[in-house]
């Protein structure tokens, strides 16, 4: 069905090297995610998976086939671009077409085509207008239905949600879990938000200039991340790196804990700092305690409730069972 | 800002400049209109006073009226047609990376900076001459017989003449249009599996239905009123007088300013007729 493999992939452009040689396996029905900063080489992973860059040397495998010179259309892969990419003068009916079309589907089996797609994305009523008379959710819809309607191997989502508000973000990532759950089709997609990456991926690839640093489930990845990039970039707010911490450090240079992981008390604890902005999300606080002596700044997050005043003394206490110790080249200590 | 005071200040340093460009329109329109009722011949007697529509019925009774309709609408289709398809063939040439691309793109634009009567000197004479011209080099080197471009194809060269000059300008507007072309939309087209031939008609050329509408538009204003280049070829002869040179056949050469005036006056009606079928089409054009 839609098993991809990469190997030693590697991509130019001139002198420049993008993408190191690197080996990476998707499995059928998986959603995976690449994630990074930008800059990282994901969407330029992404596009020589789609054929529309051509790799500077080794193979790319869809199905145990060699697909490596095969023309994007032919590798049975279907992509949703971050700008849509519709076709602006054709109405959204001809729009979710145009793939079928290409390829000489019956007229009557492409009719009931864009009534599924449509039924299935909430596009019924919108068949007949252009993309420009369209809210950027429903263009969100329409882009993925034409993507649906080619019955692909593989989805490739190139950012999709970044030119959406924050609101319609969330909906539509549930979305797009939805429909995979329902397709069980192989799903790849690029974001450099990584609240998107943790909340709808099976497996999650990060990305740092061109390498891939970490590849893992979700929680893999938050619970033991294997080194400084990956630790401080998956979870939300960043984990804390700390240095000076005594019988704590266990030797390491550097340890790491996550702001779920310490415990503020205005009484006692091991560390103690002051209070610089709290952030009041309702449900959780998040404080910025100032002069530990082991950081610049560390985040902690509290209950709701924790009173605590900008210039409040503080004192925390780390989870040891969740401190994450880190050696010099950066690298996480088992 | 928009105070009352300040529109009426707005309306009386606008005025000059108003003033100017009506008189500018109105005083040469009138006159044309007022002369086209007389008959007026400026060495045979002068103004012969008022006449009624009879210069319009003479203006449209001779036997030179219809073939200047039709020679102007060849013309005018003639150069349209070729400046559009060769206009749309090198702005996606011309949109390829290539090296040089800088230079290249101001060659192309080069021939409109030359002035329509030395470019029509420059054709006449280095390209269509039928004894030293290239053209006639080139057909001999073949072993053919040089045609006799301005005498024997008159139309054709007044055509091509034109088209050369106005590639150019099409070509800019078309280049500009395909640029502004998303390109993740020709890859989405690509990754639909529509093949070159697909995306350029499905794709591309829907996208440039505007400009190409824009290029129409405006070459058709102008092309409707070339003179110099019929001028220093043919001068009117082989069949290449176009409505505009009858014209002005008619004011000076016969030196019959009444009847030539309302061969004017027929100009603007037909400019009109033309101006209103385009501004339809752009209409629906840029609708959407």
């Amino acid at each position: 069905m839609g098993r991809i493999t990469l190997d030693q992939v590697s991509k130019s452009f001139g002198e420049v090297e993008v993408i190191p040689p690197l080996d990476l396996t998707i499995d059928d029905g998986e959603f995976v995610v690449f994630v990074g900063p930008s800059g990282c080489g994901k969407s330029t992973l992404l596009r020589l998976i789609a054929g529309l860059e051509d790799v500077s040397s080794g193979e790319i495998r869809i199905d145990r086939e060699p697909a490596t010179h095969l023309p994007p259309s032919k590798r049975g892969l279907a992509m949703v671009f971050q700008s849509y990419a519709l076709y602006p003068h054709m109405s959204v009916r001809k729009n979710i077409a145009f793939p079928m079309k290409m390829a000489g589907v019956p007229e009557d089996e492409q009719a009931r085509k864009i009534a599924d797609a449509a039924t299935a994305l909430n596009l019924t009523d919108y068949l007949d207008r252009r993309p420009g008379q369209l809210s950027g959710g429903q263009r969100q819809r329409v882009a993925i239905g034409r993507a649906i309607v080619r019955e692909p191997a593989a989805f490739l989502f190139d950012e999709p949600l970044s030119n959406l508000d924050a609101a319609l973000r969330v909906g539509m990532r549930l979305e797009i879990s939805e429909l995979h759950k329902r397709l069980a089709t192989t799903m790849i997609y690029v974001t450099h938000d990584q609240v998107e990456a943790m909340t709808m991926a099976d497996k999650i690839v990060v990305l740092r200039d061109g390498l891939i640093e970490q590849v893992g489930s979700p929680l893999d990845l938050y619970r033991a991340p294997r080194n400084l990039f990956v630790a401080g970039f998956i979870g939300s707010p960043r984990m804390n790196f700390v240095t000076g911490a005594g019988d704590r450090m266990g030797g390491a240079p550097t340890i790491g804990v996550r702001p779920e992981h310490i415990m503020a008390s205005k009484e006692s604890g091991p560390w103690k700092g002051t209070v610089g902005v709290s952030e009041h999300l309702g449900s959780d606080t998040f404080l910025h305690v100032h002069d530990t002596g082991l950081a610049e700044t560390l985040t902690v997050r509290v209950g709701g409730e924790f009173d605590a005043r900008h210039g409040d003394t503080v004192f925390l206490t780390p989870d040891d069972e969740k401190i994450h110790r880190f050696d010099a080249d950066g690298s996480r200590i088992a | 800002m928009a105070t009352q005071h300040s529109r009426s200040a707005a309306r009386i340093m606008m005025a000059p400049a108003v003033i100017l460009l009506l008189g500018w329109m109105l005083i040469p329109l009138t006159m044309t209109v007022v002369f086209s009722f007389k008959k007026y011949l400026p060495m045979r007697g002068g103004d012969l006073g008022w006449v009624g529509f009879e210069n319009y019925a003479r203006f449209v009774t001779s036997s030179s009226f219809w073939p200047a309709v039709a020679t102007t609408l060849i013309v005018v289709g003639g150069v349209l047609l070729i400046t559009v398809i060769l206009g749309v063939l090198l702005a996606l040439l011309l949109d390829q990376p290539m090296w040089g691309q800088g230079i290249v793109r101001l060659l192309v634009i080069s021939p409109f900076f030359v002035m329509p009567t030395v470019s029509a000197l420059v054709w006449k004479n280095m390209f269509m001459d039928p004894v030293n011209g290239i053209f006639a080099h080139l057909w001999k080197f073949f072993g053919a017989q040089p045609i006799e471009w301005l005498s024997n194809a008159s139309v054709t060269s007044i055509v091509m003449i034109v088209s050369w000059q106005w590639l150019p300008f099409a070509t800019l507007i078309l280049l500009t249009a395909i640029q502004s072309l998303d390109s993740e939309q020709l890859e989405a087209a690509e990754m639909d599996g529509a093949k070159a031939v697909s995306r350029f008609g499905y794709i591309i050329l829907p996208h440039l239905a505007r400009a190409i509408t824009i290029v129409v538009l405006i070459q058709t204003i102008f092309l409707l009123s070339i003179f110099a280049e019929i001028f220093v070829t043919t001068q009117g002869s082989f069949g290449t007088r176009t409505l505009t040179y009858l014209i002005y056949q008619r004011v000076l050469e016969s030196q019959n300013v009444g009847l030539g005036s309302a061969g004017g006056v027929y100009a603007i009606i037909l400019a009109n007729i033309v101006a209103l079928f385009l501004m339809r089409i752009v209409g629906k054009n840029l609708d959407t």
